[in-house]
């Protein structure tokens, strides 16, 4: 059964070789229906190695094996989170492209398949990324799925918004990327090694009794600076709004769904086997780090995300305030910590996607993607306005989502005051999304007023992505957001489903330790606060139009998104900087 | 072994940093972008340096004879310069495209993405 781990990435790379080679000879139909059977097989196949991951799957590809326990092989890991990245990566692939069916113009003659190519290379590089058992490794599937990533978010090079986002997100992505590669580069000086499990064994071998050193903390903190840029927390978010807003629909629904969420997979692994040891980073002060940039993220996303009128930029923004609730789970490094982490993302895939599928629509019916010049205009799209609104609700956390079973397992975890950030930042930004529905769908306020502010993008002029605009919904657009609601609802409505991915998580993680992960009187009321306080903040903001208008205190925040990709490189500094302070105190007093 | 050229190394990077965030020019920034690759570059042949080493190629070397540097960081580097060429290339296919559709390659004048 391991030996068909390697398939998760050749499967979906030979797919796209072959659509590029034959793509400009084949009918649309046929490109496209390769890319489903490809990225379709390749989710089968994750899903089979995933119900087989227990014991964990190691591979060491094309039968390098460790001689005397030493190797310069490749060796991929199967373990529950790495294959259930790898499924919900498939699985999320396959809904774009099945969104995308009758989404683009007819591509021009000499490109047809490119684009079902370059989403089969960005799923073959996710893929990568999640099973890849050594950090070089690791580094080229993320650089990989970067690369991608700019050309996907640039697909549509006609558009000047469109370039500059790409060029934002490359320049910013791929920095971080290099300071990831340094942190490598320290890590085999001090180790001699590449595997990610034997880098940790070195490192406290090396260590003897003392902690870690300066050497590890420089190369804890370059790592993690390029796996905290690809999941957009604090200060190193500045891409993300930028790139969300530009890129193709079905690229979004990837990139918040998934691609993001990749980047706190990543600080789990490379903690969880790499820093965890009596050599590396204490737990103290990587708890110090994340919950402390975890927290800075979700609030300031959730601002941002409230201020918003581009309803793209409004969901990305939602996606900054939830990566942050992601590591500040993730950052308190217990078992529960870990489950919560992982059904919220989980759950927040589906939600996030469908709502970026509904957003796509609205974009093709009208040209437009702005709260204000939208107001009222799409009553006549009853059930995407319905989709919408279901959607805000599952981000606030409503039971039974899966987003509210994770959120509600992150919140024990995290435990005392922290619970208020996760009520909040969940409740403003599903109340954002619900204004949008209201006015947008339903027409409700008055119209709000032309600020005409120079701070804002606002998305009144965007050219649609289908080759016309459309005057009817595709069946294809209106499926895909339902399915992917059902599954989020599905996280955590099946019973036994919470405990199941706690196991698997469980596994991987917290060495035997088990937690069990199901719904909760304590849970379950705070799902239900924090959904009513959304709705009452929507209809506040409906009623009350001015509530929307920034405010004094707000407007230095806004202004740091400047668009300038200079002074987002200045902020990855100082975002490194951070966390090199967050994560001192450990090694001074070791 | 010798501290200068980790300090080249970091001496790089941040020079490449400084150029990106003072940059006035979209072509100057993916060049920057490209010295703080070179950095790295620097940094993973200096960890497989072994004084006297020899080039890893042992087709008239005995193995064993004598040292040879690290062949592991050597292709690294090979790696790492053919996902930089890919990366650098897509950035300029980007800036070109900028340049086309905004009629400017200085970033101070791109700020339609804000807030």
């Amino acid at each position: 059964m391991h030996h068909l781990l390697p398939l998760l990435v050749a499967v979906p790379l030979l797919g796209a070789a072959l659509l590029v080679a034959t793509g400009r000879h084949l009918p649309r139909i046929a490109a496209e229906i390769t890319g489903f059977a490809v990225s379709g097989g390749t989710a089968a196949l994750a899903l089979v190695l995933l119900l087989n991951s227990s014991p964990p799957m190691v591979e060491w590809v094309g039968a390098w094996l460790p001689v005397g326990g030493e190797s310069v092989g490749i060796v991929v890991y199967g373990d529950g989170p790495a294959l259930g990245m790898a499924a919900l990566v498939s699985l999320l692939t396959l809904a774009a492209l099945a969104y995308s069916w009758r989404y683009f113009d007819e591509p021009p003659r000499s490109h047809r398949g490119a684009f079902t190519a370059l989403m089969l290379v960005f799923q073959g590089a996710m893929c990568g990324f999640a099973i890849a058992g050594d950090l070089f490794n690791a580094f080229v599937f993320f650089e990989l799925m970067s690369v991608t990533a700019y050309a996907l978010t640039g697909y549509r090079i006609d558009e000047a918004k469109a370039v500059q986002g790409a060029l934002t997100f490359g320049v910013v992505n791929s920095l971080g990327a290099y300071g990831m590669l340094m942190g490598i580069g320290l890590l085999y000086a001090r180790t001699g090694e590449l595997a990610m499990a034997k880098i940790g064994r070195g490192l406290d071998s090396a260590a003897g009794h003392g902690g870690g050193d300066a050497l590890v903390l420089a190369a804890f903190v370059l790592v993690v600076t390029g796996l905290l840029v690809k999941a957009a927390a604090v200060p190193f978010h500045f891409w993300l709004p930028d790139a969300h807003a530009v890129a193709p629909t079905p690229v979004c629904m990837l990139l918040s769904g998934v691609m993001v969420e990749l980047g706190a997979y990543g600080v789990w692994r490379v903690y969880g086997t790499v820093f965890s040891g009596p050599g590396g980073i204490p737990a103290a002060d990587l708890t110090r780090a994340l919950v402390t940039l975890g927290a800075l993220t979700a609030a300031t996303g959730a601002v941002m995300c409230w201020y918003q009128r581009h309803i793209k930029r409004l969901l990305a923004y939602s996606t900054v305030s939830h990566t942050g609730l992601f590591l500040m789970a993730l950052g308190v490094l217990t078992p529960e910590g870990d489950d919560g982490a992982a059904l919220y993302v989980l759950g927040h895939a589906g939600v996030k996607a469908a709502l970026f599928a509904c957003a796509g629509v609205l974009l093709d019916r009208y040209g437009c993607l702005d709260e204000h010049t939208l107001h009222g205009r799409a009553r006549e799209l009853r059930a995407t306005g319905v989709m919408f609104a279901v959607g805000a609700v599952g981000l606030a956390g409503l039971p039974p989502f899966g987003t509210g079973l994770g959120k509600a397992v992150s919140e024990e975890a995290v435990g005392g005051p922290l619970t208020v950030v996760y009520v909040a930042a969940s409740a403003v930004t599903a109340g954002a999304v619900l204004r949008v529905a209201a006015r947008v769908f339903l027409g409700l306020g008055p119209q709000p007023e032309e600020a005409g502010s120079e701070l804002e993008t606002s998305g009144s002029e965007e050219e649609p992505e289908t080759r016309g605009r459309l005057s009817r919904i595709p069946d294809t657009m209106r499926t895909v957001p339902a399915v992917l609601l059902a599954a989020a609802l599905a996280v955590g409505a099946v019973p036994g489903f919470g405990d199941l991915v706690a196991r698997a998580v469980n596994e991987a993680g917290s060495g035997g330790a088990h937690a069990s992960a199901g719904w909760t009187a304590h849970g379950v009321l705070l799902g239900l606060a924090s959904t009513a306080l959304a709705v009452a903040l929507a209809g506040l903001a409906v009623t009350r139009p001015d509530w929307t208008a920034a405010p004094d205190w707000a407007a230095p925040l806004r202004r740091l998104q400047s668009g300038h990709v200079g002074d987002y490189v200045a902020w990855l500094l100082m975002g490194a900087a951070v966390l090199g302070a967050l994560a001192l105190p450990g090694v001074l007093g070791g | 072994m010798h501290v200068l050229p980790y300090l080249v190394a970091a001496y790089v990077f941040l020079t490449g940093c400084y150029g990106l965030a003072t940059s006035r020019n979209l072509i100057h920034a993916v060049g920057c972008l490209a010295v703080c690759q070179s950095s790295t570059y620097v940094l993973l042949l200096a960890v497989g340096y072994r004084d006297g080493g020899t080039a890893p190629v042992f087709s008239d070397i005995k193995p064993g004879s004598r040292p040879v540097v690290d062949p592991v960081v050597q292709a690294l580097t090979l790696t790492d310069i053919v996902v930089g060429a890919t990366v650098t290339a897509l950035l300029l296919a980007l800036v070109l495209q900028i340049a086309k559709r905004h009629g400017t390659v200085d970033p101070d004048e791109l700020r339609e993405l804000r807030g």
